[in-house]
């Protein structure tokens, strides 16, 4: 047994003591997250590798065999989005040098962003259904505590909403939990995946624990109609923390529908698919038009992270091997590009002192790599070519039309469509319209914000002009998704020892 | 609050709880108990002093700031963790040795886990009580 899959859980949670432990020495913290956040890729990338090459990877904690102790499992789609959560980490973690300010710092900001990395890469690895649950909870308190730390009353305000919504979800989380076990016996999800497709489980019954399930995920993942809370909240917190939710927490709830829709609940999946068909499809259209009413820049960007989460359910929905890879890559593709949008918002921010968009302008002239960074992630977002997002839409795109459904590929064309729009917005209003106000005296930004900017810009480009290298590993997870045996025997068949 | 009578019984009490935690957190291994409940009551240990008192009397009884015991514990418990790694059993495997003690007491690496959790729940507890107790003055 091998100790690697267990590290993306170890090292951040090492790298939070350690920086808690010297939180009286402020000038430290940052060296100390942005070592953990090294290593934190390093490990994932090495676990990838790995999960490539030798398989499905499982750690038994403790020694205790699965199904009755907790399992880790590291299949492709969780080792892609471990290490996708790692470089946003370190993103992150280089983007806050300078941004944040010295109160947030000895409150343990940078812990803070760790401990959050654990839940969120436990949450991708975890096997067992309620641990997947506190890994959930460890991240809504990290998150919930980055949010209000050296914040104002806006900042409680929207820590109020998110923190009470999530809560909510939590609560249908862990009922769902409850009524699983009670039926099944059992936590581990493989070992779930056995029962519940059992000739004499009760399918109808088991159809009502997953639509709590789908209620729980689904405000996580902000679809259709549970996203009000996410506009409200995340355009308060400051950029390095914005972006870090943006990027990874929506993804954390796709993740688990993903998982528990491919592998526990596929007892009824006339029922569930065409329902997620329904809410993927509403949560596009209603979450690009909702950006299409708003011009503060944060907001548009927010309300953009909603209609993109449809794409990805919908490739849940339409469930073809092509689909679920697809599913995973533009994920992978909306967190590089969604990331550093926010990014790029903050240093605006931080140049011109505003979100607004009729206060800015002229940002191309004055800051030609910026705006480069800009245009890359948001085209690259719109679905233009060859960035990644072209890509990613095109494999969605053929992937209904494989399954016949032409109407979804409609609605995904249209809403790409409307995203052009939006970013156009952005891009002539903030970048290209003349200054408002004429000369305007700016901030400073320091490299250490420009480092992460163009370093995603790049990746958003290497993963279009790349596409089909960058699509073996997510070809290799649908394929996964699809055949969930493999996974099960990973865990049950004494896969670990 | 200003009551003679309450600061009198509250350093018996605070006592009194401290021991009941260290029992709890004792016999929490194979009975209803635990790192958990017994940091709870230890911390209700410390809010007593901090109403008996003034609400920084609670912080400083316990000696270690609040805010080290989070990460002392939380470092306590990882640290658990990696025993039964260096014994080659993996990560959060049990290890255990028999102390001669009377019939001979097995101390084990759950039982430092539990520590660790104790010492994080007084931390985080307090840590939420103590500045709130402060805010209505």
């Amino acid at each position: 047994m091998t100790l690697l899959t267990a590290l993306p859980v170890i090292l951040p949670l090492a790298t939070a003591v350690a920086g808690l432990l010297l939180l009286s020495r402020p000038r430290w913290q940052a060296p100390i997250g942005l070592a953990g956040a090294l290593a934190l890729l390093a490990a994932a990338a090495a676990l990838l590798v790995r999960t490539w090459r030798d398989g499905i990877q499982v750690i038994e904690v403790g020694g205790w065999p699965a199904p009755f102790g907790i399992v880790l499992v590291s299949d492709m789609l969780s080792a892609v989005m471990v290490t996708v959560a790692a470089a946003v980490g370190l993103a992150a973690t280089v983007y806050s040098f300078r941004v944040v300010d010295a109160g947030r710092i000895s409150a343990g900001y940078y812990a803070l962003i760790h401990v959050l990395l654990m839940g969120v890469c436990g949450a991708f690895l975890s096997g067992d259904i309620f641990n997947l649950y506190v890994w959930f909870e460890v991240m809504l308190m990290a998150s919930f505590v980055l949010l209000v730390i050296g914040g104002e009353r806006p900042q409680f305000e929207a820590g109020l909403k998110y923190v009470a919504l999530n809560l909510l979800g939590s609560v249908g989380f862990l009922s769902g939990v409850g009524l699983l076990y009670g039926a099944a016996g059992t936590l581990n999800m493989a070992d779930l995946a056995v029962r519940v497709g059992e000739a004499d489980a009760d399918a109808r019954y088991y159809t009502v624990v997953a639509m709590l399930f789908l209620v729980a995920f689904g405000l996580k993942a902000a679809v259709f109609p549970l996203y009000f809370w996410l506009p409200a909240s995340y355009h308060t917190a400051p950029a390095p923390v914005a972006a870090l939710f943006a990027g990874l927490l929506t993804k954390v709830g796709v993740y688990s529908l993903l998982r528990v829709f491919t592998l526990i609940f596929t007892q009824d999946t006339g029922y569930t698919r065409e329902l997620l068909l329904w809410i993927s499809a509403a949560t596009m259209v209603s979450g690009v038009l909702g950006a299409a009413a708003h011009q503060d820049m944060k907001r548009i960007l927010s309300f953009h992270i909603i209609s993109q989460i449809g794409y990805m359910t919908m490739g849940l929905a339409l469930a073809t091997p092509l689909a679920l890879g697809g599913a995973l890559f533009y994920m992978v593709h909306n967190i590089i590009a969604k990331t550093n949008l926010f990014f790029v918002a903050g240093v605006v921010r931080r140049l011109r002192g505003s979100y607004e968009l009729k206060d800015l302008g002229g940002l191309a002239r004055a800051h030609p790599w910026l705006a480069a960074a800009f245009f890359v992630s948001a085209f690259s977002l719109a679905g233009v070519p060859p960035l990644s997002g072209f890509f990613a839409k095109f494999i969605m795109v053929r992937a209904a039309i494989e399954t016949r459904e032409y109407a979804v590929a409609g609605v995904m064309l249209g809403v790409g469509l409307l995203t052009l729009f939006s970013m156009v917005k952005i891009w002539t209003e903030a970048f290209l319209k003349p200054s408002p106000g004429g000369a305007v005296s700016e901030g400073a930004v320091g490299a250490a914000s420009w480092v992460p900017v163009i370093a995603f810009a790049l990746l958003a480009i290497a993963m279009g002009v790349g596409a089909e290298w960058w699509w073996r590993p997510m070809e290799l997870a649908g394929q996964q998704l699809f055949d969930r045996t493999g996974y099960i025997e990973a865990v049950l068949g004494g896969g670990a020892r | 609050m200003n009551s003679s009578i309450l600061r009198t019984m509250a350093r018996l009490l605070a006592s009194l709880l401290l021991l009941a935690s260290l029992y709890l957190l004792w016999r929490g291994h194979n009975a209803p108990g635990g790192g958990f409940s017994g940091g709870i009551m230890a911390a209700a240990a410390f809010v007593l002093m901090a109403v008996a008192f003034e609400p920084m009397a609670g912080w400083r009884a316990t000696r270690v700031s609040p805010l080290v015991l989070i990460p002392l514990g939380l470092g306590i418990a990882l640290a658990s963790g990696f025993a039964g790694v260096l014994a080659g059993d993996g990560f959060m495997a049990g290890q255990w040795v028999t102390v001669a003690v009377g019939d001979g007491v097995k101390l084990g690496t759950p039982l430092l886990f539990d520590i660790g959790v104790y010492l994080v729940v007084i931390g985080v507890a307090l840590a939420v009580i103590i500045p709130l107790m402060g805010e209505e003055e």
